[in-house]
């Protein structure tokens, strides 16, 4: 008889199992509903990767080539799936692989938990082999961390890590277990954790909050709403869209809420912030209400706080308390979940029109098609443009797939060219912009997408830094397509470098290697196009190829984003050209 | 509040505020609340954590001199960590507080007349211990009144000194108590089983 047959067994006796804390925690993981772990193994995680090998029917466990790899692959399948994402890692440099990942998952909201193995508690503090103070050095970029140094702490640690990851404003949690705790036994109980005294993870509405808000948007001439990464993890979306329509207010996306509203809505205005839309950004000081909804007024939205919104009042939403007040002052600061205020404040707001309000914003659109888009989707520049293969993407796949981008001018142009039809269908590195995100991100999109088509847009700088991904999709053949936009530069810096230093490519221009020779190596698929002829079939080809598959396109060396907001700039300022 | 936010920092007026904590005793949550200071470079005058009167919750007093916007979003940012039950800012007239010093002076100087012993009386403080060749006097009192007697007895010598961190007690009615049962019957989500949130009370 199995170990897990046993539990089963013992389970519907009602009888305590006498186990390891190696295997509580496969235990645990099992009581939480994980059957995805990315993880890399080492000295001090091994009893647990050994409790692991018994469970490899009920847990599916991806080698990474990288921690790293492993906490952005677990940030992939929480924000795709819904659910809490788990990676394992060693003590010492594998505890520190993980660091950046999950300052990754703290500011941009996403669920996670981090087991990782520590050294004997005899020796915690004695510079052992491996032995790094990941508590400490986790402290400030985590939701929550503990250190488990006894077996039958396990349990409760495990679940208040879920608990807390996925409450509230999501974040990462990790727990560090000392080796000594993975071999001791205890009785083996689990209580799922629903509540903790000293956390409030959904503040109380105030009916008071309600109705002010309700009353400013009635009075409203100008309302406009900022839909942000909120409306996504509190389902929201139909919501968000009932409010719009009857109280007839445009809505805009920052970039992680992309995905959150529907793109050919006529309510629809478009994206925000520093390469987003014209009329989103210019409008943001003509509006006379701001509701802002789940999102926190970064400062790539914001531009210049002395010179946002200041004639407008504030409606800020937001289940964070620390976020309201923090950059934009809130005349009404509400610190709820999204959805739950906005079902509240529904009925209160009354029907309306604001068409003018509205069509001033498609007035933008038209300047902005002019003078930027025109010339960027129906290129006639020798070289291919990037927001040519998004736009041809976005036709293909009808807006539907599932976009996973890396950081600088690549991800920009997917935000603002893809046309995002279904909700949580957008994954990239917004606050912390980690380059290197979107390769190891996407495996764990792809995971948690079931059957749903992932796509990874990379630039070639983000790319060769976690690269080494590719053993993974290869040796688990996880169905991930990936494109690879090469302008053989650091786009967005050189273009920075462009604008604001005088054309000095200070350490931006790439030498690359043979990317479709690279993915060959790891035996997956490859394909180049350089000519805009080929494109729409390459892509085609690389949406049909069974399996993982890689295209690079060769797109133009000097392009640059626009519209753009220059750093500490007025929004108003927002520059075509 | 707005015009905090208009003028920002550069303008606004540093004072001196004390931020009391409730928290969970846990080990780990100093680092957890310090890291927020450092991170915005702000220095920490006094800092003093004990019991609070209900087993198992401890109280950080710190002292902080900033504005009252950073004030209030270090605050927010403290309320937020898992354990801590409640964060509150006080300006200096919110408050009763309290510093303690010891200092250690030769015995020999309490020899010539009684010059020092007057000033003992005379401060309100006292004398803790008598070594042969030393007598540790303790005050408590505010800041300056610890420091003046400092710079009194400094004329004759001190050997050694040193101040405790603020403690201090808000001038509000509030228990702790109280605080924590409202946070105990507080409204909450209730999360089901397969991870989908319901509203309710609980």
């Amino acid at each position: 008889m199995s170990t897990l047959e046993k539990t089963r067994t013992l389970e519907s006796k009602h009888k305590l199992l006498r186990v390891s804390g190696s295997e509580a925690l496969i235990l645990s993981l099992l009581e939480e509903k994980v059957d995805t772990i990315f993880g890399y193994p080492g000295g001090a995680i091994m009893p647990i990767y050994d409790a692991l090998y018994n469970y490899m029917d009920r847990l599916n466990h991806i080698l990474v080539r990288h921690e790293q790899g492993a906490a952005h692959a677990a940030q992939g399948y929480a924000r795709v799936s819904g659910k809490v994402g788990v990676c394992f890692a060693t003590s010492g440099p594998g505890a520190t692989n993980l660091i950046t990942g999950i300052a990754d998952a703290s500011i941009d909201s996403t669920p996670i938990v981090c087991i990782t193995g520590q050294v004997p508690s005899h020796l915690l503090g004695t510079d052992a082999f491996q032995e790094t103070d990941v508590l400490g050095i986790s402290m400030p970029i985590t939701k929550w961390n503990f250190q488990v140094t006894r077996a039958e702490e396990i349990p409760e640690a495990i679940s208040k890590a879920f608990y807390i990851a996925r409450t509230g404003r999501p974040g990462p949690v990790l727990i560090d277990i000392t080796k000594d705790a993975q071999f001791g036994m205890l009785d083996f109980k689990y209580e799922k954790c629903e509540k903790i005294r000293s956390y409030q993870p959904y503040p109380t509405l105030r009916a008071s909050q309600i109705e002010e808000a309700a009353e400013l948007i009635n009075k409203a001439k100008k309302p406009y709403i900022l839909a942000g990464h909120g409306i996504l993890i509190s389902n929201a979306e139909k919501e968000l869209l009932e409010l719009s329509e009857k109280a007839d207010i445009p809505v805009a996306q920052t970039l992680l809420g992309l995905s959150c509203f529907p793109p050919d809505h006529r309510n629809y205005v478009g994206y925000l912030g520093m390469h987003g839309n014209y009329g989103p950004n210019i409008k943001t000081n003509q509006c006379d209400v701001l509701i802002a909804i789940g999102m926190r007024f970064d400062d790539r939205v914001t531009g210049d706080l002395k010179q946002y919104a200041k004639q407008a009042k504030v409606i800020h939403i937001e289940i964070d308390p620390s976020e309201i007040n923090k950059n934009v002052f809130a005349h009404v600061g509400i610190n709820a979940d999204a959805r739950y205020t906005l079902e509240k404040l529904i009925p209160l707001v009354k029907k309306n029109d604001h068409s003018d309000w509205i069509n001033e914003f498609k007035e933008c659109d038209r300047i902005e098609y002019e003078k930027v888009i025109k010339d960027q989707i129906h290129a006639t520049t020798p070289k291919i443009k990037m927001a040519e293969v998004i736009q041809i993407l976005s036709d293909i796949t009808k807006g539907e797939s599932i976009i996973v981008t890396d950081v600088g001018q690549h991800q920009m142009i997917a935000s603002r060219y893809y046309k995002f039809r279904k909700p949580n269908h957008h994954v990239t590195s917004g606050g912390l912009g980690t380059m290197g995100f979107a390769l190891p991100c996407s495996m764990g999109a792809a995971l948690g997408a079931k059957n749903r088509e992932v796509i990874a847009i990379i630039g070639d700088g983000g790319f060769q830094m976690t690269l080494q991904e590719l053993g993974t999709i290869s040796q688990y053949k996880i169905p991930v397509k990936i494109i690879i936009l090469n302008n053989h530069f650091l786009g967005m810096v050189r273009q920075w470098q462009q604008l604001f230093f005088e054309k000095r490519y200070s350490f931006t221009e790439m030498t690359n290697p043979d990317f479709v020779k690279i993915a060959e190596g790891f035996r997956l698929s490859a394909a180049k196009t350089l000519e805009r002829a080929s494109l729409v079939e390459d892509i085609k080809t690389l949406l049909s190829n069974e399996g993982p598959s890689l295209l690079e396109i060769e797109v133009d060396k000097e392009d640059n984003v626009f519209p753009m907001v220059a750093s500490g700039d007025s929004v108003a300022n927002i520059r075509l050209e | 509040m707005s015009d905090i936010y208009q003028d920002n920092t550069e303008t606004a007026l540093k004072k001196r505020y004390t931020i009391s904590v409730l928290s969970e005793d846990r080990p780990g949550l100093l680092n957890r609340v310090t890291i927020i200071f450092t991170r915005r470079k702000l220095n920490i005058e006094s800092i003093n954590v004990s019991t609070s009167e209900v087993p198992g919750v401890s109280r950080y007093t710190l002292v902080v001199n900033t504005t009252k916007d950073q004030a209030e979003k270090v605050v927010n940012q403290i309320r937020k960590l898992i354990e801590v039950l409640g964060a509150f800012v006080y300006e200096e007239d919110e408050i009763y507080y309290q510093e303690i010093a010891l200092y250690k002076v030769p015995t020999k100087i309490f020899l010539h007349g009684n010059k020092i012993e007057n000033l003992v009386r005379s401060n309100n403080a006292r004398i803790l211990v008598i070594e042969e060749d030393y007598i540790v006097i303790e005050k408590t009192g505010h800041k300056h009144e610890t420091q003046q007697l400092f710079n009194l007895l400094n004329e004759y010598g001190v050997l050694e000194f040193v101040r405790s961190g603020r403690v201090a007690i808000s001038k509000s009615k509030r228990q702790t108590q109280h605080y924590l049962d409202e946070l105990e019957n507080s409204e909450t989500h209730i999360l089901n089983s397969n991870g989908q949130d319901k509203y309710g009370k609980n």
